[in-house]
C-alpha cells in the first residue's frame, strides 16, 4: 500500500513541533562519542590482531576456564532465580501478608545498593565465620572462596530482573481460564504447567536472559566472594583487569571482544522474544 | 494477620514462607550485615572511619562525578526523549536499542574501551601526552566511565512515557503561538517530571556506587582518584573491615533512601514505569 504509506508519512512531516534536527543531532553524536566509537575501538584493535592470534588469547586455557566459571556460575544463578524469582512474583501479586510493602520494596535493592557493597557484606555472610557460613560449615560445605559463592553473588544480582519481568504479566493475567481448568478438574499443578506458565513464559525468558547478560559481565558483588584462583574460580571480568594490570592489551581486547559478541547475542534474543510476544498480543 | 484477598491453603503459606525465606537470605541479610559490621566496633570506631580525610576525599570525588555525570544524562535523556518520541524517522528502534546497549556491556569492558582509547598505549595517548592531559588514571576517566554506564537511565523512562503522552499538547501550545522552548518548559516538562525525577533517582544511585568501570580506569590513587566505593574495596583488602562497611554503610543508607524516594513516586504520583532492567 504505497499511497497510505506515503500519506502517512507526508503527516507525520507535517507535525509543527521544532527541535527535530537539534535533538536528534545532539542523541546521534552524543551516543556516538560516548558509546559507539569507544565500542568500536575493542573490535578494531581485535581486527589489527589477526586471527591466529586473536583466537590464542581470546580462547587460551585460561580464558576458556574463565568463561565457562562466568557462563556457568551466571546460567546456575538465573536459574535458581527463574524458580525462586517466580514463586516471589507469585506470593506479591496473589496474597497479601503484613511486611508485603517492605519485602516488595526490598526486591529493587541490588539496582540500588553498590555492587562492592553487596559483595563485601555477601562474603562476610557467607564466609566459613560468618552468619550463614558458620551453620553449614560443620557439614563440609564451603558456601564463598568458590563457583558457589559466586553463583550465591548473582542470584542477589539477577532476582529483581527476573520479579519485575514476571510481576505485571502476572497480576494482568485474567483468572477465568485458571478457575476453568480448576472447575473442569485440573490439579493446581496441571494448572500452573497447562495455562500458567505458557502466559507467564515470554516474561520470564525476557527475566531470565536479561539476568543471565548481567550476571556474565557482572564484577563488583562477585570478586570478594570468589576466590579468585585461575582455572577454578576466576570470572572472564577479572581476567581482563589482571591482563590489562599487566599490560597484556591484546589479551584484554580479545576477552573483552568475545563477551561483547555474547551479550550482543543475548540483547538480541531478548528483543526476539520481545517482539514475538508482542505481534502474539496484537494478533 | 491482616485480611486476606484470597483463602490462604497449606500451599499459600508455604509459598509465602518460602518467599520470604529466599529474600531474608539474599537481600535483607546482607543489608543488615552492612550496618552490624559497621557497627562491631561501637559508635567511635565508626565515627573515626567516617572523618578520616582519605574517605572525605573519596566522599567529595563521588559526589563531583555525580555532580557532572547525572546533568550529562538528563540533557542527553531529554534530548533522546523528544527526538524518538515526537517526531517518525527511520531506523529509530536500532536508534533506541544502542542507547540500551550499555546495559548488556560488563562494567569493566565499560573502562577498558576508555583506555584502549586514552591510555598510553591508547589511540589518543601519545597525542594527549603532547598537551599535557591526562584522562585515565584521573578524574575525567571517572566521569567518561560513570557516563557510559549510566548513559540509558534517564532516556529509557523519558522514551515510553512521551510517546505515550503524544504530540497533542505540545502542538496546541506551539499553535497558540509559544515559542519551541516555552512550549518545553511549560507543557512537556510538567508532564513528564515524575518520570525524570525517577530516571535521575536510579541514574543518581549507579553513578555514586559504580565500581567495575570506575576501578579500571582510576588507578586507585588514595585521595586522589578513589570514589568511595573503590575505598570501600581498599580498606577491605587491608582487613580493615570495621572502616569498610563503615564507609559502605554510607552507599547502604543511600540505597535506601533512592528505594524509599522511589516507592514514594510509584506509590503517591501513580508513576507507572516502563522498564525492567536497569
Amino acid at each position: 500500500m504505497p499511497n497510505l504509506f506515503t500519506a502517512q508519512a507526508r503527516a507525520r512531516r507535517r507535525t509543527i513541533i521544532p527541535g527535530f534536527g537539534l535533538t536528534t543531532g545532539f542523541t546521534l553524536a552524543w551516543l556516538s562519542l560516548i558509546v559507539l566509537i569507544p565500542l568500536s575501538t575493542v573490535f578494531i584493535r581485535a581486527a589489527g590482531m589477526g586471527l591466529p592470534e586473536f583466537l590464542e588469547v581470546g580462547f587460551s586455557p585460561r580464558a576458556i576456564a574463565a568463561y565457562k566459571v562466568s557462563f556457568g556460575t551466571a546460567l546456575a544463578a538465573a536459574l535458581i532465580n527463574a524458580v525462586f524469582g517466580m514463586i516471589v512474583a507469585w506470593v506479591f501479586v496473589r496474597y497479601e501478608f503484613p511486611g508485603k510493602r517492605i519485602f516488595d520494596a526490598l526486591i529493587d535493592l541490588p539496582f540500588a545498593l553498590p555492587t562492592a557493597v553487596a559483595g563485601i557484606a555477601l562474603a562476610s555472610l557467607y564466609a566459613s565465620n560468618g552468619w550463614i557460613g558458620q551453620l553449614v560449615e560443620p557439614l563440609g560445605i564451603r558456601l564463598a572462596y568458590n563457583p558457589i559463592g559466586i553463583t550465591i553473588a548473582l542470584i542477589f544480582i539477577g532476582l529483581p530482573f527476573i520479579v519485575r519481568s514476571v510481576e505485571p504479566v502476572l497480576a494482568d493475567l485474567s483468572r477465568d481460564a485458571e478457575e476453568a481448568a480448576l472447575s473442569l478438574g485440573a490439579s493446581p499443578l496441571q494448572v500452573f504447567v497447562r495455562v500458567i506458565l505458557p502466559a507467564l513464559l515470554p516474561a520470564l525468558l525476557t527475566g531470565f536472559a536479561l539476568a543471565l547478560a548481567r550476571g556474565v559481565g557482572e564484577y563488583g558483588s562477585v570478586i570478594f566472594i570468589a576466590g579468585n584462583m585461575p582455572f577454578k574460580s576466576e570470572i572472564a571480568p577479572l581476567l581482563i583487569l589482571t591482563q590489562l594490570e599487566q599490560y597484556d592489551y591484546a589479551g584484554a581486547t580479545a576477552i573483552a571482544v568475545v563477551m561483547l559478541i555474547v551479550s550482543f547475542a543475548m540483547l538480541l534474543f531478548i528483543n526476539l522474544v520481545q517482539s514475538c510476544s508482542r505481534r502474539r498480543v496484537d494478533a | 494477620m491482616s485480611a486476606s484477598a484470597y483463602r490462604k491453603s497449606g500451599a499459600a503459606h508455604a509459598l509465602i514462607l518460602i518467599a520470604l525465606a529466599f529474600i531474608s537470605l539474599f537481600l535483607l541479610l546482607p543489608l543488615i550485615t552492612v550496618f552490624a559490621q559497621a557497627l562491631a566496633k561501637g559508635f567511635d570506631a565508626y565515627r573515626t572511619a567516617l572523618v578520616e580525610p582519605d574517605a572525605i576525599a573519596a566522599i567529595k570525588l563521588t559526589l563531583t562525578v555525580a555532580a557532572i555525570s547525572v546533568p550529562l544524562n538528563v540533557v542527553f535523556g531529554i534530548a533522546a526523549a523528544w527526538s524518538i518520541a515526537k517526531f517518525d524517522f527511520p531506523g529509530k528502534s536500532v536508534l533506541v536499542t544502542f542507547i540500551d546497549l550499555p546495559f548488556s556491556v560488563s562494567p569493566v569492558v565499560a573502562g577498558l574501551v576508555y583506555v584502549l582509547l586514552f591510555g598510553m598505549q591508547g589511540w589518543l595517548g601519545p597525542w594527549l601526552r603532547e598537551y599535557d592531559i591526562q584522562i585515565i588514571f584521573a578524574v575525567p576517566g571517572i566521569v567518561l566511565a560513570t557516563v557510559f554506564v549510566t548513559f540509558p537511565f534517564v532516556a529509557r523512562e523519558l522514551i515510553p512515557l512521551m510517546a505515550e503522552q503524544g504530540r497533542d499538547d505540545e502542538e496546541a501550545a506551539l499553535s497558540l503561538g509559544a515559542s519551541g522552548f516555552q512550549t518545553f518548559l511549560r507543557v512537556t516538562l510538567p508532564n513528564i517530571r515524575w518520570g525524570l525525577l525517577y530516571g535521575v533517582l536510579l541514574c543518581n544511585a549507579r553513578a555514586m556506587g559504580e565500581f567495575g568501570a570506575v576501578s579500571v580506569v582510576s588507578g586507585h590513587l588514595r585521595g586522589l582518584t578513589n570514589t568511595v566505593p573503590l575505598h570501600v574495596e581498599i580498606l577491605y583488602n587491608e582487613y580493615n573491615f570495621v572502616a569498610a562497611f563503615a564507609v559502605a554503610s554510607l552507599l547502604a543508607m543511600l540505597a535506601l533512601l533512592t528505594l524509599v524516594l522511589k516507592s514514594i513516586l510509584e506509590r503517591r504520583f501513580d508513576y507507572q514505569h516502563g522498564s525492567v532492567g536497569h
